[in-house]
């Protein structure tokens, strides 16, 4: 009976969606709706998805059963049928939980951030939207409506980016997410029709073809895995399809914050847990993936040590924490993977929020060297963006140190050095520029310090909750060593993860490791840092600054090259060539209609010449043929 | 014995007359004219093989084409009256409504 709940979770946010864009046209049209209206429609929908989700999974619990619920039949072509099912299992409620949990608290303090603004029902509206768009992307049970979510984000991503589409800047950076993401979307979508042709044309719910994966040539499965990781680099900002992550960051702070936390990002790595018979299958691919994981994250950890935007360091750091998730996937540790997501969406959401917060109090400065020119008394915010920047860093008892380590134990005991090796540099400069951020925005002597009088409720109670989470979050999956119990690969034991079964003492002498390794990069950034004169601010220059120069190369080999291709077929195919010949036809015809019109004049005696001329012919031919 | 050719050859100058002023001829009157001339000189045709073959079923159509004539001139004589009030002209030529294109 609760099975038929599972719909809701989905349905809640875009009713909320609904509503919020059906009040938000009535008050641009006839007359105005409050705000506290839109708030409570867009903060109360995400909270019954969250209780929702929170019965079925403690119903889960107990009782151990998954839940299925197929609405309708959307598809049936001979043997293609795609039925509009949900499947709630151990994942993807999972998934949904704190998805629900951190997006709803994500909802909250958007009241706070977009207060006075125009757009405050649009804004709800989308936040909805986006919402239910992940939701239909986590609880889908065939790989055809997982795209409906799939592409869902991607359009809202768009929307939100652009949402202050007055400035031009605004709008490339959502044409270049959204462009991207395509690219992305194309392998996917490459990726499940292949699929489908390598299991025999079955029918595509995830049961069935992981029933079926078995009878499949080896050959297309490869194919497949590697479309379907073209579609999650995309979403997920991997090398070589990033670049647009950093720019995303135009749109309005909580939206970066719900895209780098809850929703959209993480739907990578997602994906890959969901085909996880696949990717076991296929361990080459595997280990492509963990690589290009491993390099993201090296490559976005040392974007983001030059950095000088607040939002833009915070958006190099997803990157490469997405790139540690990758890692764990690609290897085979697929409940490691998502207890980093899981841990990550708490940090990372109160990270974004705390600097959402910062450039509030600072007038909607972004640069952290302006920032702490003017900085403003945040205790609070101060206080959850270092517990933040802790959590990310991987200090011990901390809940990043715990997914962290995790990750790094299962690279070493996969026998990839290298990954190991990049990736503990990377927790190096991940510990180091987190921590130069902080010590920069808060902490660097400047001359100017005002008392920051905004305080808003609903932007502190989230971030409280979520350093509750960012602290705890860690303790769900604690390593034997520690007394864990591993609740978290328990609980998703059905994506039969590999495990970490190392020696005790390597695995005290990997943790005491990654330890010093983050001790080390903080005390690096606090010895460069701490006492910054800020009046003298680095530049983004030289190779780092310049982001490897990866913008400009894809902007000349693809973005230049793509538009001197469509001239060329403009100016010399379309209107020489292509229109040329049609036109000729065409005046071709014009004029000879022109010369036979002539006949047509209206001149009586002309047209009785004609006649006679006619007729004359008619009789001379019928003199030959008939021979009189 | 004026021979048959005579007789043909003046039928046929008389369609050819007609024939050549219906053509040429812009004056209403005159193509009226130039028509009946045709005619007649299809009649006479008619009746000079009638009388070179002894039948006389030329002799009843040439008395139709004489009867149909005088109705048809009935007809045309008032066609040609209503056209003269509408343009107060007998120039064939600016009876060109019909033509293709722009509109005269």
């Amino acid at each position: 009976m609760n099975t038929n709940l599972l719909v809701w979770i989905i349905l809640a946010p875009l009713l909320g969606a609904i509503l919020n864009a059906g009040f938000y046209f009535y008050h641009i049209k006839k007359e105005k709706v409050s705000e506290l209206t839109f708030s409570l429609i867009g903060t109360g929908t995400p909270l019954i998805s969250f209780l929702i989700t929170l019965t079925l999974f403690l119903r889960m619990n107990e009782e151990g059963i998954i839940f299925k619920q197929e609405l309708f039949t959307w598809l049936d072509i001979d043997k293609l049928h795609i039925g509009m099912s949900l499947l709630g299992d151990n994942l993807s409620i999972f998934m949904s939980m704190f998805v629900t949990f951190v997006g709803w608290l994500i909802h909250i303090y958007a009241i706070g951030y977009m207060r006075g603004d125009n757009g405050f029902g649009k804004f709800f509206a989308y936040f909805n939207l986006f919402l239910a768009s992940m939701l239909i992307l986590v609880l889908a049970d065939n790989p055809i409506i997982l795209f409906i979510g799939w592409e869902g984000v991607g359009v809202c991503s768009y929307l939100l980016i652009k949402f202050y589409y007055g400035k031009a800047e605004n709008v490339i950076a959502a044409n270049k997410a959204f462009i991207v993401n395509r690219v992305g979307d194309f392998g996917f979508i490459l990726g499940i029709v292949t699929l489908f042709f390598a299991l025999g044309e079955v029918d595509l719910s995830f049961s069935s073809i992981e029933a079926n994966i078995g009878n499949a040539s080896s050959e297309l499965l490869v194919l497949s895995g590697v479309l379907l990781f073209i579609g999650a680099m995309g979403k997920s900002a991997q090398i070589p399809l990033y670049v647009w992550l950093p720019d995303a960051m135009a749109g309005p702070t909580p939206i970066s914050a719900l895209i780098h936390a809850a929703t959209m990002v993480t739907a990578g790595v997602y994906m890959v847990a969901r085909f996880h018979f696949l990717y076991s299958g296929i361990e080459e691919i595997g280990l492509l993936i963990a690589y290009i994981g491993a390099f993201s994250a090296l490559l976005a950890a040392i974007i983001a040590t030059r950095q000088t935007d607040i939002k833009k360091i915070l958006a190099y750091s997803t990157m490469s924490q997405l790139g540690y998730m990758f890692i764990a996937v690609g290897l085979g540790f697929y409940s490691t993977g998502l207890f980093h997501v899981f841990t990550h969406a708490f940090f990372k959401a109160m990270l974004f929020m705390g600097a959402g917060g910062v450039i509030l109090a600072v007038h909607h400065r972004q640069n952290i060297f302006d920032i702490a020119k003017h900085r403003a008394i945040t205790p609070i915010i101060k206080f959850t963006f270092l517990i933040g920047v802790i959590a990310i860093s991987g200090v011990p008892f901390f809940s990043g140190f715990f997914s962290k380590d995790a990750i790094l134990a299962a690279a070493f005991q996969e026998g990839e050095y290298l990954i190991w090796a990049m990736a503990i540099f990377t927790a190096f400069l991940t510990a180091f520029y987190m921590f130069r951020l902080y010590f920069i925005v808060f902490v660097a002597p400047t001359k100017h310090e005002v008392k920051y009088e905004y305080t808003s409720r609903t932007i502190t109670i989230p971030l409280l909750l979520l350093a509750v989470g960012a602290v705890a979050a860690g303790y769900l999956n604690l390593p034997t060593i520690l007394g864990g119990e591993h609740l978290v690969d328990t609980w998703l034991i059905q994506l039969k993860s590999n495990t970490i079964h190392m020696s005790h003492l390597t695995e005290w002498i990997l943790m005491i490791l990654s330890v010093v390794v983050a001790g080390s990069g903080i005390f690096v950034a606090y010895k460069k840092y701490a006492n910054f004169d800020i009046y003298h601010p680095e530049e983004e220059t030289g190779l780092i600054g310049n982001k490897f120069y990866i913008d400009d190369i894809y902007n000349t080999l693809f973005v230049q090259s793509t538009k001197k291709v469509s001239t060329f077929i403009d100016k010399v195919i379309d209107e020489k060539i292509i229109d040329g010949f049609i036109m000729s036809s065409s005046n071709t015809f014009v004029n000879i209609g022109k010369k036979v019109s002539m006949t047509q004049n209206a001149n009586v005696r002309f047209y009785a010449a004609f006649m006679l001329v006619g007729m004359t012919c008619i009789f001379i031919y019928l003199y030959i043929t008939l021979g009189l | 014995m004026i021979s048959l050719t005579s007789y043909a050859f003046v039928a046929m100058m008389l369609f050819s007359i007609g024939a050549i002023g219906v053509i040429a001829r812009r004056n209403i009157f005159v193509i009226y004219m130039s028509i009946e001339m045709m005619l007649n000189g299809i009649n006479l045709f008619l009746v000079t093989f009638a009388r070179y073959h002894f039948n006389m079923d030329p002799q009843v159509i040439t008395i139709m084409v004489i009867a149909i004539a005088a109705a048809e001139a009935a007809i045309f004589l008032s066609v040609i009256i209503l056209l003269y009030r509408s343009r107060k002209s007998l120039d064939t030529d600016i009876f060109n409504t019909l033509k293709q294109g722009e509109k005269s």
